[in-house]
């Protein structure tokens, strides 16, 4: 089972050898005698799908849990953790996927929780604020100390969680997804800071979901798929192909724009839309937007983080009240209308978060595919049960869930799968246009594609479908038409034909780095 | 039996729809065996506890905390809480109370007795309008239900206080003269040897699992206590389900209160003080989540049992009111801590295994260039 290639620990250059881990929960194996090593001073990426092992994997590294069998050395020693905070004690911190701040405490008070530091009267909060403050010069970004949490922008709490693994002089890092809500500015920085720890000898464990934003650090990458490492190889000898072959184990393509069907009529109508920002009412986080959308038309929305295209989204939806505009469904103002009457109009949003907005995980796979549709099998007063499973074990089949069956808890799905969940409780209310907030999150790249897919051949059968995206390749796969947002207005609209440079240029996305255009290059020539 | 309730459909994926499983049971299993265990140890303590005639007695105890509980167990499933259900059965009474000595009106020089059954539709509109009060300031106006159904304890109190001068009426008999005999009926008569009291729990229970089990609106509301925001871009009324479950928890309160008066033969502005908390606590033995969500009629009536038997059983044996109190409140947060096990160990498995694997596992490593796969260093 043991499926790690040929492996030649150089001696000295490994902090941390994992041998032969195995773990396994119930009769599921979620690692199957991986060897993993972390190289002192340098960046080691973690590559692979959801459910490869990689979080078990730093799990384990972290003290989180402990392997079912295989040992850990640390610098030659072997050693077993009890516990996080014994890894820690030890030097290895983990920043993890979830954000995990409070909140309601000061920027100050998150990153020394737990940790105060002792002064004469209880705590000297003047050495914790100018240690903070030393951290955020570090990151370059302009966070006051005393700022509460809650008033920063997702992206900047990031920041935050990553100042706070910083605090801890650690040896090993681990960073799970640590840029997922970070312009491209700030992963600049992020990345800059990497630099500076690798150099004073940190070794940092990357993971990250933007294949070539990882690319861009590592120095070593290390592919995981299905509990086995398939592949390692420093960084200088592979690119973004490599890794997607390894990860995946087939050639692997996002799609194209369905072609072979002629666009219907305008589905949806947005004309100078406006949304307020919810903390000043002076603001516009979108402000008097114009979109048309055809029948059987992919439309894709890229934009940075705060460029407004989930509120416009949202708006769209009915779950944000606009400012000011107008929204036409087929011809028909539905601007007044709440959320339910515009289900049953057919415009449905499938939201960002798919934990907090999309899913009910109380409840069944089948009755939260059933959710949006009851309607359609309600019999005189009750619930009719067999229409209901007949409905769910279509849509399980439509959208290629992959579950036990409609009992299953909700828990118990991938991430992927949890997406097509929400997505085909979307679909069952048979809609005409489809609005999906980053489709993509949190999910593989397998996953990814089937997404896409399964949009194209609805886009082909009549649907309308406007997705957003902060990764510029889903631009350029299934949409017919890229629509970059900035600041809350459209800043440009391009065809299938456009190019990746075009898109990030006009988010107002920093041009491609030097580093990056090294990196091409040098792809290029293999 | 259901599909909608999570409880069960989360034990195991359904294999067949209304088959038998062990594993169901075992996960209700929980307050029924304790049912079972007080039962017995009570029967082994006292001759008298373990007869028809007693089980019956406190059954017709039980009802009144049932029905309350079936009520606060829709509230707790939408992830409020409805801390007025006391004051409401209270006002209820004394409103019946108030009806059954006749309304004066002065302007047209009558007293009007209304029958026995204009009285109680009468106070069940009461309960409601108290209920909607509670659902407008949660749903609309954004009040925490801690503190709105709070405020609404003390307002429905004071109302009952005022209407009464802090007097009880004690005469609800009525008079066959004026046609409004009856009313003690609900409390006092037994159909086929049963309490009406607890017939009419029975009926409530079944309603209520009905609307749960087999109706959109029940859906609706295990969807918005598991998830609001999902449920309502689901196009959920999450708002009307809100106001909703307010309502009818203040129904089932008004339902008990004429009971209990209609049991007592008199309606007392105080009656009811702290019920509320005893009907929380059965919801809770009954293996809902306070969070919302999770739980279901059958085991907030089991829940019901084992506080009425629990304490009815320590009367019956002599044991100090004081022990019993310290008694009801240890079952309480033994509950608690065992829905906290459960619920924990359930959100845990799914998360670590992961996704089955995706694709039947392949040859190792995939690398077009051997050369690549070497361990560089």
């Amino acid at each position: 089972m043991n499926a790690a290639p040929e492996f030649e620990p150089a001696a000295g250059d490994t902090v941390l050898a994992a041998r032969n881990i195995v773990k396994t929960y119930g009769g599921t194996h979620a690692l199957k005698g991986v060897n993993f090593d972390i190289h002192r001073g340098k960046v080691t990426t973690l590559f692979g799908e959801n459910g490869a092992g990689k979080s078990t994997l730093m799990k384990i590294l972290s003290g989180v849990t402990t392997p079912t069998s295989g040992s850990i050395e640390l610098d030659g020693q072997s050693v077993t953790f009890s516990s996080s905070s014994d890894a820690r004690n030890r030097g290895i911190s983990i920043i993890h996927q979830e954000l995990s701040l409070a909140p309601n405490l000061s920027v100050r008070d998150n990153i020394f929780m737990g940790r105060e530091i002792p002064g004469a009267t209880g705590v000297d909060f003047a050495e914790e604020a100018r240690q903070t403050r030393q951290l955020m010069a570090d990151l370059e970004e302009d966070i006051d100390p005393m700022t509460l949490v809650q008033d920063l922008r997702l992206g900047q709490q990031q920041i935050v969680e990553i100042a706070r693994a910083l605090s801890v002089d650690s040896r090993i890092l681990i960073m799970d997804e640590p840029t997922s809500a970070l312009s491209a500015t700030e992963v600049e920085v992020l990345f800059k800071v990497i630099r500076d720890l690798t150099a004073r000898g940190v070794s940092i464990v990357y993971i990250s979901h933007h294949l070539e934003e990882a690319l861009q650090i590592t120095d070593y990458a290390v592919v995981l798929r299905d509990g086995s490492i398939t592949a390692t190889a420093n960084a200088r000898h592979i690119n973004l192909e490599w890794i997607v072959r390894n990860m995946v184990g087939e050639n692997f393509d996002l799609g194209t724009p369905p072609t072979g069907h002629a666009f219907g009529e305008i589905a949806l109508s947005v004309y100078e839309v406006s949304v307020a920002d919810v903390t000043s009412s002076e603001r516009l986080v979108v402000d008097r937007l114009s979109l048309d959308v055809r029948s059987g038309e992919i439309v894709c929305i890229y934009g940075l983080m705060g460029a407004g295209r989930t509120e416009l989204l949202e708006c769209i939806a009915g779950r944000l009240s606009a400012a000011g505009g107008r929204m036409l469904l087929e011809g028909n103002d539905i601007s007044r209308l709440s959320i339910a009457e515009r289900i049953a109009r057919g415009l449905v949003l499938v939201p960002e978060d798919r934990q907090r907005d999309g899913l009910v995980q109380t409840m069944s796979v089948g009755a939260n595919l059933s959710l949006a549709s009851i309607g359609a099998f309600v019999k005189g007063m009750f619930l009719s049960r067999s229409q209901e499973r007949s409905l769910v074990d279509g849509s399980i089949r439509d959208v290629r869930v992959k579950t036990a069956g409609g009992g299953a808890p909700i828990g118990s799905l991938s991430g992927g799968n949890q997406q097509k969940v929400v997505i085909g409780k979307m679909l069952t209310t048979s809609p005409k246009v489809m609005l999906l907030d980053e489709p993509s999150r949190g999910i593989d790249i397998g996953a990814k594609a089937e997404v896409f897919r399964l949009l194209s051949e609805r886009a082909a059968r009549g649907l309308a479908v406007v997705f957003s995206t902060s990764e510029v390749t889903e631009c350029l796969s299934i949409a017919h038409r890229v629509i970059v947002m900035r600041r809350g207005r459209i800043s440009a609209e391009f065809g299938a034909d456009a190019t990746k440079e075009e898109i990030m240029a006009a988010s107002g996305e920093a041009v491609v780095s030097d580093h990056e255009e090294h990196r091409s290059h040098h792809r290029d020539r293999r | 039996m259901t599909d909608a309730s999570p409880d069960r459909s989360r034990s195991r994926p359904r294999a067949s729809g209304d088959g038998f499983s062990l594993a169901k049971l075992l996960l209700e299993g929980r307050a029924f065996f304790a049912l079972i265990a007080i039962i017995i140890v009570f029967s082994m303590l006292s001759p008298y506890y373990f007869s028809v005639a007693n089980f019956l007695t406190m059954a017709s105890h039980v009802a009144i905390f049932g029905i309350l509980a079936v009520g606060m167990l829709l509230v707790i499933l939408n992830g409020g809480i409805d801390l007025s259900v006391g004051s409401t059965l209270g006002f209820s009474g004394v409103v019946a109370g108030f009806f059954m000595q006749g309304v004066q009106l002065t302007s047209l020089g009558v007293i009007l007795y209304p029958p026995v059954w204009v009285v109680a539709v009468l106070v069940c509109v009461l309960g409601a309008l108290v209920g909607l009060v509670n659902g407008v300031l949660i749903a609309w106006l954004k009040v925490p239900a801690f503190v709105a159904t709070l405020g609404m304890l003390y307002v429905v109190r004071g109302a009952a206080l005022l209407m009464t001068n802090g007097l009880t009426y004690n005469d609800l008999g009525g008079k066959p003269e004026l046609g409004n005999t009856g009313f003690e009926w609900l409390g006092f008569n037994r159909l086929l040897d049963i309490p009406v009291g607890v017939l009419v729990m029975a009926v409530i229970a079944i309603i209520g699992s009905i609307i749960l089990n087999r109706t959109a609106f029940g859906r609706w509301l295990y969807a918005s206590g598991g998830n609001e925001r999902a449920a309502e871009l689901s196009g959920v009324p999450v708002k009307r389900v809100q106001v909703s479950v307010y309502m009818l928890s203040g129904i089932c309160a008004s339902v008990a209160g004429l009971i209990l008066s209609s049991e007592l033969t008199s309606a007392g502005p105080t009656a009811g003080t702290s019920y509320e908390l005893t009907a929380i606590a059965a919801v809770v033995i009954g293996g809902a989540a306070l969070t919302g969500g999770r739980g279901n009629i059958r085991g907030t009536l089991v829940g019901a049992f084992v506080i009425g038997f629990l304490s009815d059983g320590l009367v019956i044996i002599g044991v100090s009111a004081y022990w019993q109190t310290v008694f009801t409140g240890a079952v309480i947060v033994l509950a608690v801590l065992l829905n906290a096990i459960q619920y924990r160990r359930r959100v845990k498995l799914p998360s670590s295994t992961g996704s089955p694997p995706t694709s039947p596992q392949k040859d190792k490593a995939q690398t077009a260039d051997p050369a690549l796969e070497k361990t560089a260093g």
